[in-house]
């Protein structure tokens, strides 16, 4: 017997929704444009938004499960107070009014006394324009946000180079590039515009080499993988630049008219002045004009610079080029390849080649657009002609101990090859290039805080030289966290991975309260997690905790939940207003500005509030400036999203640039618009600019673009931003370690800012690598895709993808110890062990070990039963890190204070025993009022009727 | 056991996925997840979902592979899901014809009322593109989204399978792949996509194109410039530039 094919029974046009409603995603940091079906009230499906400029209508796997993350049994339900030891997880619900009161308490005491003794440190939280005001109005330096252990190096590198960074102020020209360079970038920063662009980029057959010691996600479709060294990269870029200036392969014409090449610099060493630029009475920098045979203002555009010689200035003093100073460091044999192939692994020959690739392509493929634009000095150009070779980097570069030079020595050899916002290189987003660095100086010196006052400033900024750090006259640090200080002068997102030390310690001073939001500072944000849970909950003689006071703020009951006081259970993404604004982390692309706003698509079935919103209510019952009203009303009674429409940063400016105006027809300026909200979800939750097509390459030089940029805001001046292959900002603080000038940092850290304040890149070896006989191993984690930056790896859905992580290691270095595939080994670094199980591979640096990050959890955590994989077979190589050296100091940037999380070197021996990782700790109980985890999943059935 | 069809179309729906450019992010796989939880053979159950037993269905799957020894090899990531095929086992083998491959554009799909739940397709099917839902007690897979391909109440240009609309590296298309002159026919001809294993012989509608060739590029290497050589710095001295 047999069946032929059934009638067809397939209902084909089933309505996806009864109504469908655009937000932002945040998922991870990407913050892509999303399009959620309701269909009776419930979450049906989340797709990404076609009109959006981050996605484009992509959305990653993340974003797909947006729906189990809202539906996650681990959030929170209800303000929690601590009734147990602190970490114990014993808590009992409170009502939001008393809980609001306690913290009220508790900070009025601080504001009167001390503010300073508030450190308020968010995580993933991407509302940096709101708390760091919020700080400012409550009085404390004490304030940052996770930039510190994320990417500052590449932040801060970018922005005192050129005026810009990777990821988030800028991105590769992915239309035009035809040879893309990317180094230490995983599968992360950002999602899905990378992903888009390799496609793209691809498929247009142009080549990409992917430098990271690890082969996996974006890596495995490069044309070639370098599988370098860790933390040995700048040396790799230095050895590139000495064969590009051997073959004079560097684009001369860009350097003079975009960089700061052809500033003199003063060669006078023992005098306070040596290694600066040369300038006139105005403040200009000089240069040696050529047309004229004498001493020319270097901003001019009538000048003809040398590039090289040395000159005498008026007052006597020999003064070079800086491009001069440049040549002469990397035309030595120092950076030949060969000395670069013993550092970093990689074969001399294989060096040369990359090098003469970057050249072939830059210069003799040229890309030329047909359009017009004019220059800032006014001069027409009829086509816009670039260098089609794009780079990007990030964490792999960022998270060592030499990240801050090395992301310079990437911002060089761009600059030297010509491919700073041309056709086919790197692109500025607007709002940025701003000027390297930007003019926003670092609040909370002596004397700028007080008692009961607001701290007239932002608490993170940019430095330029020893009078702009945070310290005592004695050279104290004036922050919890010692960013700006002589430990960490260019700290430009603060240091969060230092506080909880730092508090536990009473160093610089004590404090009372710590108040995080979305940082899980007690697991796979923290370094050396056993000795950070030890100082959380240590306790001085008289039985007090060593840090009196903490309040936590998170919508998952994540590791940290258990070591606060008091808990502000937050709402899920898609339960909130919002706002990606361009005063934050901005998501503009290259063709134009833009930001974005969250709207609640759903309400909240518990008793939480959005954090933002919290804030603003504690602002009012603090009575902070700028929070409430004369006779102490609320300014804002409609809490965040009415903070949004109506506060002003400067007049005109608020937190979200479109449809501002009594009219709404005005975008960047202009007074705020009642309407606002409604006009973005008109729009479909974002407002982008788009640049026409004269504005869009040379922005910092050229004159339509920069003349937009100063009429909306983001530019005080029209002014060209001149790229800084030399930055004197670092001269300075190396000048004060030499002896000049009145604010000089202690004797002990004399010798090491001499030497890591070089005006030029240079290389150096990480700290964490000096015991390599001991420690032969470097140890890295990467996020994986499906998960990188996700606030939750619990989720239903992505657990199945990645619900326990292995420790990789290339197949020769288990060869050689008798390792296999699924054996269990022991991981130890200086501070500690770990056990783990191995999976072997081929794609991965010989010497180094890997595995996914943040994907082990502590028992009981995140809503997952007790004997998860996650925390049975999944660890963290946090517990290895440690957050100081041997010697007791920061294991950090000594530049920037940005967490060496990458360092890590290690040693491997087989493992017998219970296979099962270690360490283990204590399983924490769920929150009271949780909900026991569903043993059974089927959402979607519901909305077939099959429920 | 159930026939094929006698008077099959000569339309033939189906995926190109594209292996050179997959970064293997799993955008694919939890889109599908979450379109079909809640679409035609709804839903996608999760067993122990929070638990240390989590197991799930899932009509897509991302495996990754390395190939080759160390900076030689490459890897490769590797969606797989039901490839529609032509003459498969999976429907004739079928003792109640609840598998069944549509005629009218060859997508194979499984009927769930007369559905016994034997198991003898996913044995049959040696791509492994079938999945049992333990709760309803029938085989799933993959439908092509046929709930979004006809579904005449999305926008058109949204009637793509999930897992081709939100790829971000556009590594997945869509189409007719018995028509010559169809966008996706034209790409599996330029790229010479590829059938899965077809020495079993079941002709899968869905191709792979395989990873390209990695661009080497032939540069000439770079000559060290005599003035510079000769001069060092001051190769740079001479140079006529004006900002």
């Amino acid at each position: 017997m047999s069946f032929l094919s059934p009638p067809d029974r397939v209902d084909l046009s089933v309505p996806s929704a009864d109504e469908v409603k655009t937000t932002t995603c945040y998922m991870c940091a990407c913050r892509c444009g999303i399009k959620v079906h309701l269909k009776d009230g419930q979450l049906r499906y989340i797709e990404g938004n076609r009109d959006h400029p981050v996605n484009k209508g992509v959305l990653c796997a993340k974003g797909s499960a947006g729906i189990m993350q809202h539906n996650s049994p681990a959030r929170l339900r209800k303000p929690l107070l601590r009734t147990g030891e602190r970490g114990s997880g014993e808590f009992r619900e409170i009502e939001w009014d008393d809980a609001l009161s306690i913290a009220t308490g508790w900070l009025n005491d601080i504001r009167r006394t001390d503010p300073r003794k508030l450190a308020f440190f968010t995580g993933r939280d991407q509302s940096q324009a709101l708390t760091g005001w919020w700080a400012s109005a409550f009085g404390t330096p004490n304030y940052a946000a996770h930039g510190g252990f994320c990417s500052v190096n590449m932040a801060a590198a970018g922005l005192y180079s050129i005026g810009g960074s990777f990821w988030e102020f800028g991105e590769p020209d992915w239309d035009h590039a035809r040879y893309f360079l990317m180094l230490g970038v995983a599968e992360d920063h950002a999602s899905n515009p990378i992903k888009i662009g390799l496609g793209k980029l691809k498929s247009r057959g142009a080549k990409f080499v992917s430098v990271n010691p690890v082969r996996t996600g974006y890596s495995a479709i490069a044309d070639e993988w370098i599988g370098v060294r860790p933390g040995t990269d700048g040396m790799l870029v230095l050895a590139i630049v000495h064969e590009l200036l051997k073959a004079d392969r560097v684009d001369a014409d860009y350097l003079v008219r975009y960089t700061n090449a052809p500033w003199l610099v003063v060669r006078a060493p023992g005098t306070a002045g040596d290694g600066l630029f040369a300038r006139d009475e105005k403040g200009r920098p000089l240069c040696w004009n050529k047309r004229t045979n004498a001493l020319g203002d270097a901003l001019s555009a009538e000048v003809s610079p040398a590039l090289a010689g040395s000159y005498r200035l008026a007052d006597g003093r020999e003064a070079v080029p800086s491009f001069q100073l440049l040549a002469e460091r990397y035309l030595d044999p120092a950076y030949a390849p060969e000395k670069a192939a013993e550092i970093t692994g990689v074969s001399a020959e294989t060096i040369r080649r990359i090098a003469a690739e970057l050249a072939e392509v830059a210069f003799s493929e040229t890309v030329t657009l047909d359009v017009p634009w004019t220059d800032w000095a006014g001069r027409r150009h009829a086509t816009m002609v670039g260098r089609p070779v794009a780079m990007h980097a990030m964490r792999g570069i960022s998270a060592h101990a030499n990240g801050f030079h090395t992301c310079r020595a990437i911002h060089m050899l761009q600059m030297l090859l010509g491919t700073i916002d041309v056709p086919g290189g790197f692109r500025f987003k607007p709002p940025y290039p701003r000027p390297a660095p930007p003019a926003v100086r670092p609040a909370g010196k002596p004397g700028q805080t007080a008692p009961g006052q607001p701290m007239k400033g932002p608490p993170l900024g940019f430095t330029t030289g020893p009078e702009d750090l945070l310290v005592e006259a004695d050279g104290t640090p004036c922050r919890i966290d010692k960013a700006f200080s002589w430990e960490a002068p260019i700290a430009a997102h603060g240091l969060m991975h230092l506080v909880i030390r730092n508090a536990w310690a009473g160093d610089p001073y004590p404090i009372d309260t710590l108040f995080m939001y979305m940082a899980n500072m007690s697991w796979n944000s923290a370094m050396n997690v056993p000795e950070t849970l030890a100082m959380l909950t240590d306790k001085d003689a008289s039985g007090s905790y060593k840090i009196p006071h903490i309040i936590y703020s998170d919508a998952y009951a994540s590791e940290m939940v258990s070591y606060a006081d008091l808990v502000f259970p937050d709402t899920t993404y898609l339960e909130r207003w919002d706002c990606v604004s361009l005063l934050d982390r901005p998501i503009s692309d290259a063709d134009g500005p833009a930001d974005a706003i969250r709207q609640p698509v759903v309400k909240p079935d518990r008793d939480v509030r959005a954090f933002q919103d919290v804030v603003l209510d504690l602002g009012v019952r603090l009575g902070l400036p700028g929070m409430v009203n004369g006779d102490g009303s609320a300014k804002y009674p409609g809490g965040y999203a009415d903070y949004l429409v109506r506060h002003e940063r400067a007049p005109g400016i608020g937190p979200l640039a479109g449809w501002r105006g009594a009219d709404g027809e005005s975008q960047g300026m202009g007074a705020p618009n009642p309407d606002q909200l409604k006009r973005y979800i008109a729009n479909g939750c974002f407002w982008h600019h788009e640049l026409p097509a004269d504005q869009r390459y040379f922005k910092h030089a050229n004159k339509s673009y920069l003349a937009f940029a100063k009429s909306v805001g983001f530019l005080g001046s029209t002014d060209p931003i001149i790229l800084q292959l030399y930055v004197e900002p670092m001269q300075k603080f190396r000048l004060a370690a030499q002896g000049h000038g009145p604010i000089q940092p202690p004797d002990r850290l004399r010798a090491r800012t001499e030497r890591f304040f070089d005006p030029l890149p240079i290389w150096y070896p990480p700290f964490e690598h000096e015991d390599a006989a001991a420690y032969p191993l470097s140890a890295l984690t990467q996020r994986p895709m499906a998960m990188y930056h996700s606030w939750g790896s619990q989720n239903a859905w992505l657990r199945q993808i990645h619900g326990a992580n292995r420790i990789y290691i290339g197949r020769r270095l288990a060869e050689r110890d008798g390792i296999a595939d699924d054996d269990w080994i022991w991981i130890e670094s200086r501070i500690g062990r770990v056990k783990a199980q191995v999976k072997v591979m081929e794609g991965v640096n010989g010497e180094t070990i890997w595995t996914w990050n943040a994907i082990g959890k502590r028992s009981g955590a995140w809503g997952l039963a007790k004997d998860a994989p996650e925390s049975k077979r999944g660890f963290l190589l946090n517990h290895l890190i440690g957050d100081v050296l041997a010697d007791g100091s920061p294991n950090a940037d000594p530049v920037t204070g940005q967490a060496a999380w990458y360092d890590l070197r290690v040693r491997i021996s087989k493992a017998d025993g219970v296979p099962q990782s270690e360490p283990r700790f204590a399983a924490l109980p769920r929150p009271p009022g949780a909900p026991e985890p569903a043993r059974l999943l089927r959402h979607g059935a519901r909305f077939r009727g099959r429920v | 056991m159930t026939d094929l069809p006698k008077a099959p179309g000569a339309k033939k729906l189906g995926l190109v996925i594209d292996l050179d450019i997959c970064v293997g992010c799993h955008a694919c796989a939890v889109n599908c997840k979450q379109w079909n939880d809640g679409g035609h053979s709804a839903p996608l159950t999760d067993l122990d979902p929070y638990g240390k037993d989590i197991d799930g269905v899932w009509f897509n799957r991302v495996h990754s592979f390395e190939a080759g020894d160390h900076e030689c090899g490459r890897t490769v990531h590797f969606p797989r899901s039901c490839l529609h095929c032509e003459t498969p086992d999976c429907v004739t083998v079928c003792p109640t014809g609840a598998s069944y491959k549509r005629a009218e554009d060859g997508i194979v799909l499984v009927n769930p009322d007369t559905c016994i739940g034997c198991k003898l397709c996913s044995w049959a099917c040696p791509y492994g593109a079938r999945e049992f839902d333990e709760v309803d007690g029938v085989m799933k897979k993959c439908t092509l989204c046929i709930d979004r391909i006809y579904n005449e109440t999305l926008e058109e240009v949204d009637r793509v399978p999930a897992c081709v609309s939100t790829c971000p590296v556009s590594a997945r298309h869509f189409g007719d792949l018995g028509d010559p002159d169809s966008a996706v026919s034209k790409l599996v001809e330029a790229r010479g996509g590829i059938d899965l294993m077809p020495e079993l012989g079941y002709r899968p509608v869905n191709k792979y194109l395989p990873p390209r060739t990695p661009k080497r590029q032939a540069a000439a290497a770079l000559k060290p410039s005599e003035e510079v050589a000769a001069k060092g710095i001051l190769a740079w001295l001479d140079r006529a530039l004006s900002r």
